[in-house]
């Protein structure tokens, strides 16, 4: 075996992950830790005022319901995410993520995020429920109060965390190896709160050249946390529900502020608006194709059914939305100086403090949107139960939000902890409950730690953690380098040996067999039981060669172990996507054999891998909504 | 090439144990030759143009150039961060230039306190109440089911 050094960190409480769910979850494990004389650990395979989905920075907090101004109430928040999921939704969860979002968003303002106000000293809304910001830095600002919280010396970056340390059905910990030294970690915790976010690259991607990591999604998301519940037997749910944005082509830049703030039309190459001429459609999926905002999916759907019909490309009209709103001024020259002025700089705003490269694209493309119209198009499907997908754990609610129906189901002793004692999950770690994005991911990250902390206090024996157990793993998890070490003078080049398979290459095969029979892009998103059976032989054969992989470096083993991650999840998703014999998504993938939306899968599709027999288990399990006490 | 650095202006950090680029990139691309001195992008289609590396760059020895696979020739987006704001010019391939400049943070840069200033509303560790509720909140109470 490769010659490691072993590192043994013992803790009360331990954050994987270091994005914006662990930030919360940082803070407010700090408080409650430093009362109760409990210890709290972070590890991050990054740097944490840089890591996760808003590394780059974010142009908006999409989620702030307003309550302490009257503007929403809980259940406005909950009924709306219910019809945008097709009625699929935990509400315990979705109003507890609600009703402590707000205050995360002022602790971001106070922390010194920027949020734009009006005259009257209000926040700007892009949309209902959105504030605008000038987020270039609301990681390193979010990161910096976890930071000042936890305190450096609790903080391990650059640490890939690869599996959960089970003590029978109990967590006790997780292992994971350096990236810049040869050392394999060994956290032992009374408990894990896991937020590793979603995943990517898992379906292949449009663009398949230097342009392979321009996902919408950052490529460093690999659904660790996925792989982390699975692999310690926690159920699963929404594992068919990813998300398929539509952004602006190839560069994937936003689409929010051009069709809330502007109030922009898409239009297909007929200048036919698929929102008014597919208006048919939207009867076959009622009652959510009668709600409004019409679905995501939904939207999604009736631009699809455009490009499937050849009426392509598809535009958003940001000359004509920037006109209207200029229109105003018409009277009034300097004004409408000033307005255009005003509308370009937020609309290069948007892009640059979240999607540097559709600056880029539209620069190099000579685009002045206020004279012509841009392409925009779905991109590939993506895990990231935070925000417009559901996929994640099965959590536990709030005792409290349940309802003499619901408790039965939702509810077993800590609030947003997996059915397996001890994993708490947060963010994209989370299932059922969209629509948090960053400022709910934050909350339920700052909920899940202060439930986790509890769990702590009651459960105050030290974890038991097998030394055998840790040695397996630290044999399985460095065998890829093994296995390169031992082959790779074979052949002339290192890449092409009969023996072994590198990451990417790895990679490549897992994508195309997604793509292919689990309705990626290529397949139009489409997919049937005959083409996922296909999919999943295919992917039987992978997890075997899995155990082939080969490393030649730390960076690379890491690559290795996030591709075994992708698969985990893909498997997840095939499996899942079979169980529901129905179509309720249609815009993020349509079953051809089961084409319609059915009464009695008006319920999860929740799944769990078993780690004694290895057998998948999937389960349907009632959808029971709160919103009539709310 | 996504992330690239200019040989001239790269510096290796001065040998410093840690590089500036190495120590922020998400997703571990950047690396430094050590014979050269020099950092690069190790994996370039891995790269997501999060500027991150070009931000913190001493001496601005990193640049982007768009993904070559589906962006034209002779763009350039440049940033220019400082403690409290970031100033963007933006160079199309006609040549038009744009400047753009945007505030970052309200705050001094290290003086986010956990609570925010607001007081602690409950010594419960079972209550829902989290440590700077209800005050952060903005409301008398966090509220729950309607009985
Ligand atoms: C392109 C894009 C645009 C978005 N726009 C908005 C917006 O405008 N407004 C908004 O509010 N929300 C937006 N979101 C959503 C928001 O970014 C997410 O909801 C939020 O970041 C989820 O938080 P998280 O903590 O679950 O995951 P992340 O913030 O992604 O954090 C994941 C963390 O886990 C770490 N990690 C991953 N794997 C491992 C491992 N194996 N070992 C150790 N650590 C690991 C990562 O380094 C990172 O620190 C956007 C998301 C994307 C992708
Ligand atoms: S941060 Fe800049 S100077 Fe330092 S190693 Fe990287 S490219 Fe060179
Ligand atoms: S642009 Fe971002 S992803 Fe690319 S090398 Fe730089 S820091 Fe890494």
């Amino acid at each position: 075996m490769a010659n490691f050094e072993t590192r043994e960190v013992t803790t009360d409480l331990l954050i994987v992950g270091g994005g914006m769910a662990a930030c919360g979850a940082a803070v407010e494990a700090a408080y409650w830790a430093k009362k109760k004389g409990l210890k709290v650990t972070l590890v991050d395979k990054a740097a944490m005022d840089r890591s996760g989905a808003v590394a780059m920075g974010l142009s908006a907090i999409n989620q702030y319901v307003g309550l302490k101004d009257g503007q929403n109430t809980l259940k406005d928040y909950v009924d709306y995410v219910r019809n945008d999921l097709m009625g699929i939704t935990r509400e315990d969860l979705v109003a507890n993520i609600a009703r402590h979002v707000d205050s995360s968003v002022h602790l971001f303002e106070k922390w010194g995020l920027p949020i734009w106000k009006d005259e009257k000293g209000g926040y700007v809304h892009e949309g209902r429920w959105q504030l605008m910001i000038n987020g270039e830095s609301y990681k390193v600002i979010v990161a910096e109060a976890a930071k000042t919280a936890l305190g450096t010396e609790n903080i391990y970056e650059r640490i890939f965390i690869t599996e959960p340390i089970m003590n029978d059905d109990k967590c006790v910990g997780a292992v994971g190896f350096s990236v810049r030294e040869n050392v394999f970690y060994v956290f032992k915790a009374k408990a894990v709160l896991v937020a590793m976010g979603g995943a990517v690259h898992v379906f292949k991607p449009r663009s398949s050249g230097e342009g392979l990591g321009r996902a919408w999604y950052p490529p460093w998301n690999s659904g660790s946390s996925a792989y982390f519940t699975l692999k310690a037997g926690a159920e699963m749910t929404c594992q068919e529900v990813r998300f398929i944005p539509v952004r602006f082509k190839d560069a994937y830049g936003p689409v929010g502020a051009w069709f809330l703030l502007f109030k922009s039309r898409a239009t297909n190459g007929m200048d036919e608006n698929y929102m008014e001429t597919r208006k048919g459609e939207l009867e076959k999926w009622v009652p959510y194709g009668k709600v409004k905002p019409v679905p995501a999916n939904l939207r999604n759907w009736l631009m699809l059914l455009d490009v499937m019909d050849g009426k392509g490309p598809i535009f958003m009209r940001t000359e004509e939305a920037i006109n209207n709103i200029a229109a105003a001024y018409k009277e009034d020259p300097a004004g409408y100086k000033k307005k255009m002025k005003e509308l370009e700089t937020e609309a290069w705003e948007d892009f640059l403090d979240m999607t540097i490269s559709q600056a880029i694209l539209w620069a190099a493309t000579n685009v002045a949107p206020e004279e012509a119209k841009s392409e925009i198009a779905a991109a590939e499907p993506y895990f990231i139960g935070s925000h417009s997908g559901a996929s994640g754990a099965w959590v536990s609610g709030p005792e409290d939000l349940q309802t003499d129906a619901t408790k039965p189901v939702y509810f077993w002793g800590y609030a947003h902890m997996a059915t397996v004692p001890g994993i708490f999950c947060a963010g994209d770690a989370s299932g059922a409950s969209i629509h948090k994005f960053s400022s709910g991911s934050h909350a339920e990250g700052r909920i899940a730690a202060k439930e986790a902390i509890r769990y702590c206090v009651d459960h105050p024996e030290a974890p038991a953690v097998d030394a055998k157990v840790v040695e397996e793993l630290k044999a399985r998890i460095l065998k890829p380098l093994d296995i390169f070490a031992q082959h790779s003078k074979y052949s002339s080049d290192p890449d092409i040996h009969p023996e072994y398979i590198r990451p990417k290459m790895f990679m490549f095969r897992l994508q195309k067999i997604m793509d292919e029979y689990a309705g990626g892009v290529t397949a139009q998103f489409k997919t049937s039981k005959a083409q996922l059976q296909k999919g999943m032989t295919l992917l039987q054969f992978l997890k075997e060669d899995s155990e082939k992989l080969a490393a030649e470096d730390l960076h690379e083993l890491m690559r290795c172990w996030e591709n075994v991650q992708r698969m985990w999840q893909a498997e997840a998703h095939v499996r899942t996507i079979l169980f529901r014999e129905e179509t309720r998504w249609p815009g993020y993938y349509f079953r051809t054999d089961t084409p319609t939306m059915k009464e009695d899968w008006l319920a999860f599709a929740n799944i769990t891998w078993n780690p004694k027999t290895g057998e998948w288990i999937p389960k349907k399990v009632p959808v029971l909504y709160i919103n009539d006490k709310l | 090439m996504p992330s690239f650095v200019i040989v001239e202006k790269c510096d290796g950090c001065k040998a410093l144990d840690k590089t500036a680029c190495q120590h922020i990139c998400p997703n571990d691309l950047m690396v430094l030759n050590k014979d050269l001195m020099k950092a690069y992008n190790r994996e370039p289609e891995m790269c997501w143009e999060c500027y991150n590396c070009v931000k913190i760059c001493p001496t601005q020895a990193v640049e982007v150039r768009g993904y070559a696979d589906f962006v034209p020739l002779g763009a350039t987006v440049s940033p220019l961060r400082s403690s409290d704001s970031i100033m963007w010019t933006v160079k199309f391939r006609n040549g038009t230039l744009k400047r753009f400049k945007f505030p970052i943070r309200t705050t001094q840069e290290g003086s986010a306190v956990p609570d925010g200033g607001f007081a602690t509303g409950t010594d419960d560790l079972k209550s829902p109440v989290l440590f700077s509720e209800p005050a952060s909140s903005g409301m008398a109470a966090i509220p729950g089911l309607m009985k």
